[in-house]
């Protein structure tokens, strides 16, 4: 239902509340603006010499760029591994075996319930404590996400197998196939066009929470922005600014390929699977 | 639960077996493979200003880093033999352990803990925990100020537990804390007028003013940091090759000219002119 | 088991702030959510687009980043607090303003797709017997809409409560700020102290999730 059915067309007096209720709003946001302004001006944050730096392209090139490739690196890493977890588990899961279903749904709703920063930690201090190794921040990163993105991961591979009309694994029994490649030749062509959009919309909160590596001081895009370019220019209002932005950017990039990629698979016909969303929390 | 612990362990092994990149166990000492190779690998800090600073081109800056070009040179590795590596404050133990770097110059205080670990040469430079506040506050003029003040407590320091803490530890000041995630936040958070007092290694707070903005050290040291330089457990040849070249660092006078370099417009920092009293090596 | 024993007391302070934490934001991201999801369908074009800027940046903006502009920015540069002068009273309510700014562009999306589950007929019904927009959508849209993403908003919150954790960068002392002091200074039993925190976690989501679910099939619009 889009926004438009909800309202009659609107006669004089709408039309005027409307007027008014736009002049209301563009006065709000302008004092709002203005006070943002003041107050940064007031704190010296508009200082060219402040800002200048971002003008540098050595500034981009030494310490910006190498960040973002640290980001990016990370989420790569972990959206590969994220991806593997999530097809062993959620297959897992779904296998007639109990051995394997119950062991595979207990890992899957634990890291699903805990939070990535605490599994983070745990990689950090935790492999020093049991096997003599620091990790660098680099895999304490890819494991705490690895874990978290692929347990939700597996649960959308396990909504997207299952999400296959039955008629289409029953026609395959019929024809005499076997448990393998019914998963192998039906079910999982058709579950992957399901269930793209969920998986790269899981990638967009991947990329994100990258940024939780800034806690344990790995060297990614927001390191960059709060601790490596302040420590050259003092300016560590402006460059979170700018690290925002790129963030921004890159994400709603990713966004708006997740809707494409929705739009695409709801017309698609490749696939009897309607689109699957993100799974349910656990316990639910 | 077991099976949950172990698909851990498992992952965290297998990761770091990835991870792991082949520290070589050479059989001589630091100071004769340096001389040979021409090569070192030293750690510093990669963000603590006028200490050890990563610039934009990607060379590195600061006191820290001075010295160890310093000590590199009279172990006979140029500069353009040293490869410079991120250290930070929880990582520094296990990176010598391993051999992920030769030599630690970051800001390492010689504590009795960490000598069961590493082997250390020095001190360079003692410094001393002090007291940084905003130029116009006439309130706080010495430790016992603190009470009731808002002072910060860094992420990963412990500097502030040495005015909270009950004795012997610390002088049971009823401060309040308010946490932060570096030094870097402190200071913002100092001129920003969210915190009263930053509290921590005189030469980091020196490196902090000099970047500009109204502030002042106290110059009420109370605790004694002696800065060393870390290397493997139980290599005492290269510990005293570098005790060797400190003292020359400071008896040909680079030492008084880079603490001026990098320290010498702080306000209220007293800078030594003597080689502090080396610790021995063992 | 020692060193969870040993720090009991810090391990429940910690818990205890972040329950604080995710209760006080989950109610007031419901509330803004809420009406982020109005301004997103409202009539008037300027307040559509300032809802639609508002989730679109908030949304894509990592939290570790809007919890750092809340401690940093909000409080520092714009020299907006609470109480500057009671860092733990100040640091709280910074926190809660990040969590629930962030939190609310999720119930929003999650408001707004429930909307769309809402029959067109619904909303047609409503204006034909003489509905006024408020009255259409407070007494036939939102109702529906709310049963439609009970179990939606069940993860949203769960993701809150998890997400409490990262409020260790804007400078308030929660359970994963006990975790990281504990495992810094501590020699061992650092497994525990992982699955000791873990638990606690599993303990403050399962039941949001177990709850949800349940609401969500006792409340089901049967259509």
């Amino acid at each position: 239902m889009s926004a438009g059915v909800l309202f009659d067309a609107p006669g004089p007096r709408a039309r005027l509340r409307h007027n008014v209720l736009t002049l209301v709003g563009v006065v709000g946001l302008l004092l709002i603006g203005w006070f943002v302004w003041r107050r940064m001006s007031q704190a010296g944050q508009w200082d060219a010499d402040l800002w200048t730096p971002f003008l540098d392209p050595q500034v981009w090139t030494g310490l910006i760029l190498p960040g973002l490739w640290g980001t990016l690196t990370a989420a790569a890493v972990a959206a590969v591994l994220a991806l593997a977890f999530g097809v062993v588990f959620g297959l897992g899961r779904l296998s007639d075996h109990a051995w394997l279903r119950l062991p595979s749904a207990w890992i899957v709703e634990f890291f699903r319930a805990v939070p990535v920063l605490i599994m983070i930690f745990f990689a950090q201090y935790g492999t020093f404590a049991l096997i003599g190794e620091v990790l660098p921040a680099f895999w304490a990163v890819v494991i705490g996400l690895t874990l978290y993105n692929g347990s939700v991961l597996a649960e959308v591979f396990r909504s997207g197998v299952l999400a296959v009309p039955r008629g289409q694994s029953e026609a395959a029994y019929a024809l005499g196939l076997r448990k393998g490649e019914v998963m192998r030749l039906v079910l999982l062509p058709q579950a992957v066009t399901a269930m793209l959009p969920a998986i790269v919309s899981q990638m967009v909160v991947l990329l994100k929470d990258t940024a939780l590596g800034y806690i344990i001081s790995y060297e990614d895009l927001l390191n960059a922005g709060f601790r490596t370019v302040p420590a050259n220019f003092g300016n560590i209002i402006p460059a979170a600014i700018v690290v925002a932005l790129i963030y921004i950017v890159i994400n709603l990039a990713l966004g708006w390929f997740a809707t494409r990629l929705e739009a695409r698979s709801r017309r698609s016909r490749k696939s009897t699977a309607a689109p699957v969303t993100a799974p349910p929390p656990p316990g639910a | 639960m077991r099976r949950i612990v172990m698909a851990l362990a498992a992952l965290a092994l297998g990761a770091s077996t990835l991870a792991a990149c082949g520290g070589d166990d050479s059989a001589s000492d630091l100071a004769t493979r340096a001389k040979e190779s021409k090569k070192i690998k030293v750690g510093i800090k990669f963000d603590q200003t006028a200490l050890g600073v990563k610039k934009p081109d990607g060379t590195v800056e600061g006191f820290d880093v001075d010295v160890a070009k310093y000590v590199a040179g009279k172990l006979g590795v140029p500069e353009s033999g040293i490869e410079w590596i991120e250290t930070i404050s929880a990582n520094r133990e296990p990176f010598i352990q391993q051999g992920q770097v030769d030599m630690v110059v970051a800001t390492y205080s010689i504590l009795p803990e960490r000598k069961e670990k590493v082997t250390f040469a020095g001190p360079y430079i003692v410094a001393h925990q002090d007291i940084m506040v905003r130029g116009d506050d006439a309130s706080i003029t010495k430790v016992e100020d603190l009470k009731d003040k808002r002072i910060c407590q860094a992420s990963g320091s412990n500097s502030y537990k040495r005015i909270t803490d009950p004795p012997p530890n610390g002088r049971d000041i009823p401060a309040k804390l308010v946490p932060a995630g570096s030094y870097s936040e402190c200071i913002a958070k100092l001129s920003g007028n969210t915190l009263d007092a930053v509290t921590t290694d005189d030469l980091i707070l020196a490196g902090f003013a000099s970047q500009g903005g109204d502030f002042k050290i106290l110059g009420t040291p109370f605790t004694d940091e002696k800065y060393g330089i870390g290397i493997k457990k139980g290599d005492v040849a290269t510990c005293e090759a570098i005790n060797t070249a400190l003292s020359e660092m400071y008896s040909d006078g680079t030492a008084t000219q880079l603490l001026q370099k990098w320290f010498g417009t702080a306000k209220g920092l007293q800078l030594p002119t003597a080689v502090p009293p080396a610790e021995g090596c063992s | 088991m020692e060193a969870l024993f040993d720090n009991r007391e810090a391990i429940l302070a910690g818990f205890w702030a972040t329950i604080r934490l995710a209760a006080m934001s989950a109610l007031l991201s419901l509330v803004l959510g809420t009406l982020l999801a109005a301004l997103r369908v409202a009539p008037v074009p300027v307040l559509r687009w300032s809802g639609t800027v508002y989730v679109n940046v908030l949304r894509n903006t990592p939290l570790t980043l809007v919890l750092l502009f809340c401690s940093l920015g909000i409080s520092n540069t714009l020299q907006l607090n609470f109480d500057v002068y009671d860092p733990s009273f100040n640091g709280y309510w910074l926190a809660i303003v990040g969590l629930t700014a962030y939190t609310a562009t999720f119930v929003c999306e999650t408001l707004r797709s429930g909307i769309n589950t809402v029959p067109l007929g619904q909303a047609e019904a409503a204006r034909a017997i003489g509905l006024t927009f408020f009255q259409s959508m407070r007494l036939v849209i939102l109702p529906q809409a709310f049963r439609a993403v009970i179990t939606p908003l069940g993860s949203v919150l769960i993701a809150l409560t998890k997400n409490t954790t990262v409020v260790i960068v804007a400078g308030y002392a929660e359970a994963a700020f006990v975790m990281k002091e504990m495992l810094y200074e501590s020699t061992g039993g650092t497994l525990e102290i992982f699955l000791g925190f873990a638990l606690g976690f599993v303990v403050l989501t399962l039941p949001i999730g177990f709850l949800t679910g349940r609401l969500a099939r006792r409340l089901e619009v049967k259509r």
